[in-house]
């Protein structure tokens, strides 16, 4: 089986979050991890590779320095890292990342797609749909536990209070959640393996089947108005009532700010 | 000269610090309360393979560097000194014997579950009445047929209980020389645990790294098999002096680690802590506190990281690992001590991080030869 998992670096939240004036971010002044629900893509796949042996190659486009994260993914146990780089590429909204990305595939064979289900830097939940649309293979999204089954997959999808069971044939696409799994540490040895890997790096050239008006900021049909870091919820009521008194209180307050 | 790291140490650095933060540190405290030695810990370290980590990875082990191993070591320090010493006796003390002079079948049968983190390991040199004087030995092993027979004690042992694997040294001869004067030769043997004459006596009741199982080891009539001889016969105290300089990195690493991890809460602590309407590191005492204590942090990591490397590249590191033993525990003695003082009544309760800091930095100016041997060492290298 051969497993592609898109992933992605992302700024470390815990660090805070700045932006250039344009609104984008400004993604070398911020220290950066693996994106967590990709992280939990990967060891879905390092997991299935463990299960019924698999080769697991991480794909990423950013910048030059992204090459980390591939080299982090590899310390952790993935065979291959491929980065696709250039300058057209810059500014991508979730249109212009999933034609690359999916202009990176098309050069590979796959079974299966693994990308998480959002990035903390953007929260859109659109690249890995979107991936899959291009290459014209199913997607199941926010699956919280996949098994192999002959040639297909049979995930379990989340919702808020149940999920689906779905079964769908390879080759196909999963977007991943944090909470299905615990991702593993990279090993001490895996990492001086990693820092000697071999890295493939693709420019714009290196993309198959995808127009140039699809790509970077001018394919980009998404313009952000105002980017802002997450503003901190003021300290919330606490009261305590019997049940109809709460009933009343809650509905005044709902009356109070036009809800109802 | 480049001070920059290289990128695999960057990333072992970071995940090092990942794990003790996340694994090692929520436990430090209940660790230390309880005296309970940390088995989850151990555990979950040797599934990263972080038992094994200079060990070659033909025989089990991570195939990185002593300088690698040493950041392992520093970042467990930093939030747990119970933890960092369990990784370094285990790998210093008892890998790296066996790794040097053990045999092919010796490495294959003990090195390879040691380095897998399978087995823990654990060394013992140290008498009741033989500590800095290691001449002083009174244990025994007398070949009798296929096996040695073992009969003597062995205190302050790390890993003690906890431990699968042994280095176990004895007297096996006592030679005179031309002017008749008798000297005891030393040889080194590989014990397992379960070895029917091995027994364990007292544990130790401890000032600091409480949570690291601290026994005396007794051998009544333990018969040995000969082929767990480590290295050749009477050549144990060579064993046991080369062994000890690897040792001393590991420890002066563990010093390290204790040094920052109270320099790092202190630092945060300053700044939160308000006295006369200012944070404390408004004040310039503490400010100037705080500078002496980073410049000797500092030059600690230098002379560990130097010492690290030298153990990489040399085949005598003597000198290296004496000074960066010596002065890495003398600054995490007095770094530790300067916290508590910063933390005021605070630092003196055992809810703050850097009461349990300044207990565990003591034992690194003692154990793995205690400042004085390694003044003796440094000087009878610079003095020839």
């Amino acid at each position: 089986m051969k497993i592609v998992v898109c992933i992605k670096q992302v700024p470390d939240t815990k660090g805070g979050v700045k932006f250039n004036p344009d609104g984008t971010l400004d993604r070398a002044a911020m220290m950066t991890i693996m994106n967590p629900d990709d992280k939990a893509g990967l060891e879905a796949a390092l997991r299935l590779k463990e299960k019924y042996g698999a080769e697991v190659t991480v794909l990423t486009m950013g910048l030059p320095k992204a090459e980390d994260v591939l080299r982090e993914a590899i310390a952790m146990g993935a065979d291959k890292g491929i980065l696709v780089t250039d300058r057209v590429l810059g500014g991508a909204d979730t249109w212009a990342t999933s034609q690359t990305l999916a202009g990176a595939i098309r050069n590979l064979e796959y079974d299966l797609i693994i990308t998480g289900r959002q990035a903390i830097d953007g929260d859109t939940a659109q690249v890995g749909p979107q991936i899959s649309e291009h290459l014209n293979i199913p997607v199941i999204s926010y699956a919280q536990k996949i098994e192999v089954e002959g040639d297909s997959v049979i995930v379990e999808r989340q919702y808020d209070d149940r999920y689906h069971v779905l079964k769908a044939k390879m080759p196909c696409l999963i977007t991943a959640l944090a909470e299905l799994n615990e991702p593993r540490y990279m090993t001490p040895g895996g990492i001086f393996d990693a820092c000697k890997a071999e890295i493939t790096v693709w420019g714009r050239a290196d993309l198959k089947d995808v127009e140039d008006s699809n790509l970077g900021l001018k394919g980009s049909p998404t313009q952000i108005a105002k980017a802002s870091d997450k503003v901190r919820k003021g300290a919330g009521e606490k009261v305590t009532l019997d049940a109809s008194e709460s009933v009343d209180y809650i509905l005044g307050k709902l009356k109070e700010k036009h809800i109802v | 000269m480049d001070f920059t790291l290289r990128k695999e140490h960057e990333m072992a650095r970071s995940l090092f610090k990942e794990f003790a933060e996340k694994e090692v540190k929520p436990l430090a405290q209940e660790v230390d309360e309880t005296e309970i030695f940390p088995r989850g810990t151990v555990d979950k370290m040797a599934k990263n393979g972080f038992l094994g980590i200079p060990v070659p990875k033909e025989y089990g082990g991570q195939g990185c560097d002593p300088l690698t191993y040493v950041m392992c070591v520093e970042e467990l320090s930093k939030v747990c000194g119970t933890t960092g010493v369990i990784v370094s006796a285990h790998t210093s003390l008892c890998c790296d014997p066996i790794q040097t002079y053990g045999t092919e079948e010796q490495k294959q049968k003990y090195l390879v579950p040691l380095a897998k983190g399978e087995k823990l390991g654990a060394f013992g040199l140290t008498e009741p009445g033989a500590g800095t004087d290691a001449q002083g030995q009174q244990t025994k092993a007398v070949l009798d047929g296929d096996e040695y027979v073992l009969n003597g004690s062995k205190i302050f042992i790390t890993n003690g209980k906890e431990a699968d694997v042994y280095i176990i040294f004895a007297i096996t001869s006592v030679t005179t020389d031309a002017k008749g004067r008798s000297k005891k030769n030393i040889s080194a043997f590989i014990v397992e645990k379960g070895t029917p004459g091995f027994t364990f006596g007292t544990k130790e009741k401890k000032m600091g790294i409480r949570g690291s199982s601290t026994y005396e080891l007794i051998f009544t009539d333990c018969r040995i098999p000969k082929e767990n001889l480590l290295g050749k016969e009477g050549k144990g105290f060579g064993i046991a002096m080369h062994t000890l300089d690897g040792g001393r990195i590991g420890i002066a690493a563990q010093a390290l680690g204790i040094a920052e991890g109270a320099l790092e809460s202190t630092i945060a602590y300053v700044q939160e802590r308000k006295q006369f309407g200012r944070p404390i590191s408004a004040f310039q005492n503490t400010q100037f506190q705080l500078a002496d204590m980073a410049t000797k942090v500092e030059a600690a990591k230098m002379l560990v990281y130097k010492a690290a490397m030298a153990k990489a590249n040399q085949k005598v590191y003597s000198l290296e690992a004496a000074m960066a033993k010596l002065y890495a525990a003398e600054v995490a003695m007095e770094v530790t001590t300067k916290a508590v003082q910063l933390h005021g009544g605070y630092g003196y309760t055992r809810e703050y991080d850097v009461e349990r800091m300044m207990r565990d930095a003591k034992i690194t100016e003692i154990y793995e030869g205690t400042s004085e041997v390694q003044r003796m060492v440094i000087s009878a290298n610079i003095i020839k």
